[in-house]
């Protein structure tokens, strides 16, 4: 029953690991066990979040852009999703990526430039280089995004029998590690490759301005004291002691 | 088939700080100058909205579009040579300004020792002491013959600092104070004092004040709000071609500017340029512009690569060491100590150079009998503004991601101070560009191939300086140290600096370099080429003060020619 996307994405695996995917993907395709999850928390963290609904208004204008350009499939979205709340927690330090909206964040690069590696030199012939050498493959992001949460899948449904999603925190931590180690056989990419791509994109989607749709109420820089793009800090420059302010964001510029 | 457009005098390739500067000394003197520009128009309201960590510094908003065009690099000649797929070790710039718009101001001038480096090494230490595969040279020209152009280059860009015993003498004040002093850069300082250093308020391109310059370009006060390097100053207070010298060539009205115009390569009969050819990037349509002098300013690579693709000057070829287009091919050699500290810092604050700086292990400033490299580097601790996804402290052993790290990020992205020191790069026989056989940009022309890695002396330059700055982090009270004296091979991949150098440079004998001290081409009297590409070497400083006064030398010997035609050296 595997469709061409999923052919194309199982060509680095074995034909075991082919025919024990093909099993799953039917089931898998129904999980999405997270999407409440998702909803729920995004909802927590807004009513929670001091500074920005206004009284009576659960729905702010920056929730309206969570919804997905890149990703088609909620079980796809909802595998990201999980997996970046493992790298960015929600934990006693402040909220973590799926409350920040990381996953909306990073299914919107993937829908751009970012996605296609538009400013990127992407002419063949392509060749394997040193690791003096630079990212060498001819592989869009979008695609490498896309093998890697089915990848992540794949392995929590084989290794595990459930979807990454419904994993304990420590299983879903161990997937993790062994794509951080090189360890995952993927398509195009080496999976440490792949694993520190998630995590920049996750830090990019917490700490970059809320105008990406990610550092959902400036909560990310709030949790690390960052100011945001304040217009000037003579004031603050030379002062002995720190001095916390409230951030600003592009939006308050733009007003 | 070429459209050909009007004769103009004199045509400038690429408008950054040495095209703005060449435009604007020519029109001033009443030459009419063509500015040919591959990128875009740029102006200060581009900037208006420009705090924005990953637009900028993340995504590279203000770089080269690789798509169109890269360069293919290995470590040495063994290795295929691959294309820099993504921007990352330096961070080349595109549209008007160029790189002189993202750079972050730091204005420190070379030393004497770097204009006559070869003969200051043997009359010290004698002709021993530099390694038979390094083709140091000297430039053809003293420091205090260039002194005069750096001045000119602080004058108009109004270089804010103060005074220090171990960098390069000056004739005028600096037109403007020092930046400010933080609790940072102070501890740094009163900890280099302790050891017996010079320390001082490095000089800087963000303006401690207003101040108008003697074209009448006002440059305003910097507000500290971290956002330089990657950036352009929304503020008009980080000195750039667009408030400076382009303007200036502007009001004129003998500069004429046109923007998407590709040079694609030089005319050449074999003794003179008779202009250049260039595609226009929004049509697609193929231009020649003639003119009676060429004036080469894109950067170091791109001077490279149209000589080279021009035909114009021998290319060097690493077997027999002659030939000198692509040869000492320089960069430099970062190296920074971290500490991390009880206290927290206002590090959100800062500007692209409000730095302290220590030059005590700089040039030939220390005694090198005993060491086993030549040159040495800037100190510095910089306060240019921690912004969040760059940056990510955390101490040695700490996990890369999940509550772990982000408890240990939030705890120490204001704890943690970071030294840095730019070291000297000298040339080696099998450092130098050439032309790819295999890779070409997007209208079919072969991409520059960079052949390039440390050498023996920048690992020992390397190890040393780290040792130095250790002794530093440790007067300065740091709980936790992280230094690496092992700088491994030259990584392509991660940010070290846009300090690149050579491959058409300066010197007086043709034999050993392509142009002479007015930067001049030895085989083509007609043709300029100006920019870091001149430098033989690259210092332990900051380029963009050198290139400058390397633009203001050119834009007299450039005047000089248009007078009095012939070879000026």
């Amino acid at each position: 029953m595997a469709d061409e996307n999923e052919e194309q994405q199982t060509k680095g695996l074995s034909r075991r690991q082919f025919l024990k995917n093909s099993g799953y993907v039917v089931g898998g395709a129904v999980g999405g066990g997270l999407l409440g999850g998702v909803f729920t928390q995004n909802f927590i963290g807004t009513t929670d979040a001091p500074d920005t609904a206004t009284e009576g208004d659960t729905t702010s204008p920056e929730q309206l852009t969570h919804a997905r350009m890149f990703f088609k499939r909620q079980e796809d979205f909802d595998v990201l999703s999980a997996a970046v709340e493992r790298i960015f927690p929600d934990d006693e330090t402040g909220p973590g990526a799926i409350s920040l909206g990381v996953p909306y964040f990073i299914d919107k690069q993937l829908a751009g430039e970012y996605g296609f590696n538009s400013r990127e030199y992407m002419q063949g012939p392509f060749f394997e280089g040193a690791p003096t050498q630079g990212p060498q493959s001819g592989m869009l992001r979008r695609g490498i995004f896309l093998g890697g949460v089915r990848t992540i899948q794949n392995i929590a449904q084989n290794e595990h029998g459930e979807s990454y999603f419904d994993l304990e925190p420590e299983v879903q931590d161990e997937i993790l590690e062994a794509f951080e180690d090189g360890e995952v056989d993927m398509t195009g990419v080496a999976s440490d490759e792949f694993f520190a791509m998630l995590r920049t994109a996750t830090i990019e989607g917490a700490y970059s301005d809320p105008v990406y749709g990610g550092n959902y109420n400036m909560d990310g820089w709030r949790q690390i004291q960052y100011p945001g793009s304040q217009m000037a800090y003579t004031d603050v420059v030379a002062e002995e002691e720190f001095v916390e302010m409230d951030p600003v964001s592009l939006h308050d510029h733009h007003e | 088939m070429a459209t050909e457009l009007p004769r103009k005098e004199a045509v400038v390739v690429g408008v950054g700080w040495a095209g703005g500067i060449i435009a604007s000394e020519l029109a001033k003197d009443g030459i009419e100058v063509m500015g040919l520009e591959r990128g875009a128009e740029r102006t200060i309201d581009d900037f208006i909205m420009q705090k924005d960590e990953l637009r900028y510094a993340v995504r590279y908003d203000l770089m080269q579009d690789l798509s169109k065009e890269t360069l293919t690099f290995r470590n040495d000649r063994d290795m295929r040579a691959l294309p820099m797929r993504q921007l990352g070790s330096f961070l080349l710039g595109t549209d008007l300004g160029g790189a002189g718009v993202h750079w972050n101001g730091m204005c420190p001038r070379f030393l004497p020792y770097d204009f006559e480096i070869r003969s200051q090494t043997i009359d010290r230490y004698g002709e021993d002491k530099i390694p038979e595969d390094m083709p140091l040279q000297d430039w053809g020209i003293s420091y205090e013959d260039m002194e005069e152009h750096f001045a000119h280059f602080d004058e108009t860009i109004g270089t804010s600092g103060e005074d220090n015993e171990m960098s390069a003498p000056r004739s005028t004040e600096y037109p403007t104070p020092p930046m400010v002093e933080t609790p940072a850069i102070r501890l740094f300082k009163e900890a280099s004092s302790e050891l017996g250093l010079h320390p001082y308020q490095g000089p800087s391109a963000n303006l401690s004040e207003a101040y108008t310059n003697p074209d009448g370009q006002t440059i305003q006060q910097c507000q500290y709000c971290s956002f330089c390097e990657r950036f352009g100053c929304d503020y008009q207070a980080k000195s750039d071609p667009i408030i400076t010298v382009i303007p200036t060539a502007k009001e004129t009205g003998n500069f004429e500017l046109r923007t998407h115009a590709n040079v694609r390569s030089i005319s050449y009969d074999g003794e003179r340029t008779d202009g250049v050819y260039f595609i226009d990037m929004l049509t697609g349509e193929e231009f020649f512009q003639p003119a009676d002098i060429v004036i080469l300013t894109s950067y170091v690579m791109n001077n490279s690569r149209l000589l080279l693709q021009s035909e114009i000057g021998t290319p060097y070829d690493p077997d027999t060491q002659t030939g000198v287009i692509g040869k000492n091919y320089c960069y430099q050699i970062q190296t920074s100590v971290q500490g991390f500290f009880d206290r927290q810092f206002n590090m959100y604050a800062g500007a692209g150079a409000l730095v302290g700086h220590v030059d005590d292990y700089n040039g030939d400033n220390f005694d090198h009998s005993d060491l086993d490299f030549l040159h040495g580097g800037a100190i510095r601790l910089m306060q240019t503004g921690i912004r969040p996804i760059n940056t990510n402290p955390v101490p040695p052993g700490t996990k890369q991601w999940g509550s772990e790290f982000k408890e240990a990020n939030a705890h120490y992205l204001f704890r943690t101070l970071s030294i840095g020191a730019e070291g000297a790069s000298m040339p080696h026989v099998n450092n130098y560009l050439d032309l790819d056989p295999t890779y070409t940009d997007s209208l079919g022309d072969p991409l520059l191939r960079m052949t390039y890695n440390f050498t023996e002396q920048d690992r020992n330059l390397a190890a040393y300086q780290t040792e130095r700055m250790q002794e530093i982090m440790e007067e300065m009270g740091a709980n936790d140290i992280v230094a690496n004296p092992d700088i491994g091979d030259y990584n392509i991949r991660p940010y070290q600096s846009t300090h690149n150098t050579g491959g058409v440079i300066m010197g007086g004998d043709p034999d050993t370099s392509a142009v002479n001290n007015y930067l001049q081409m030895w085989d083509c009297e007609n043709l300029f080429v100006v920019g870091a590409s001149a430098f033989a070497h690259n210092s332990g400083n900051n380029p963009t003060p050198t290139v400058g006064a390397l633009s203001y030398r050119a834009a007299e010997g450039i005047k000089q020619y248009y007078e009095n035609p012939g070879p000026l050296a």
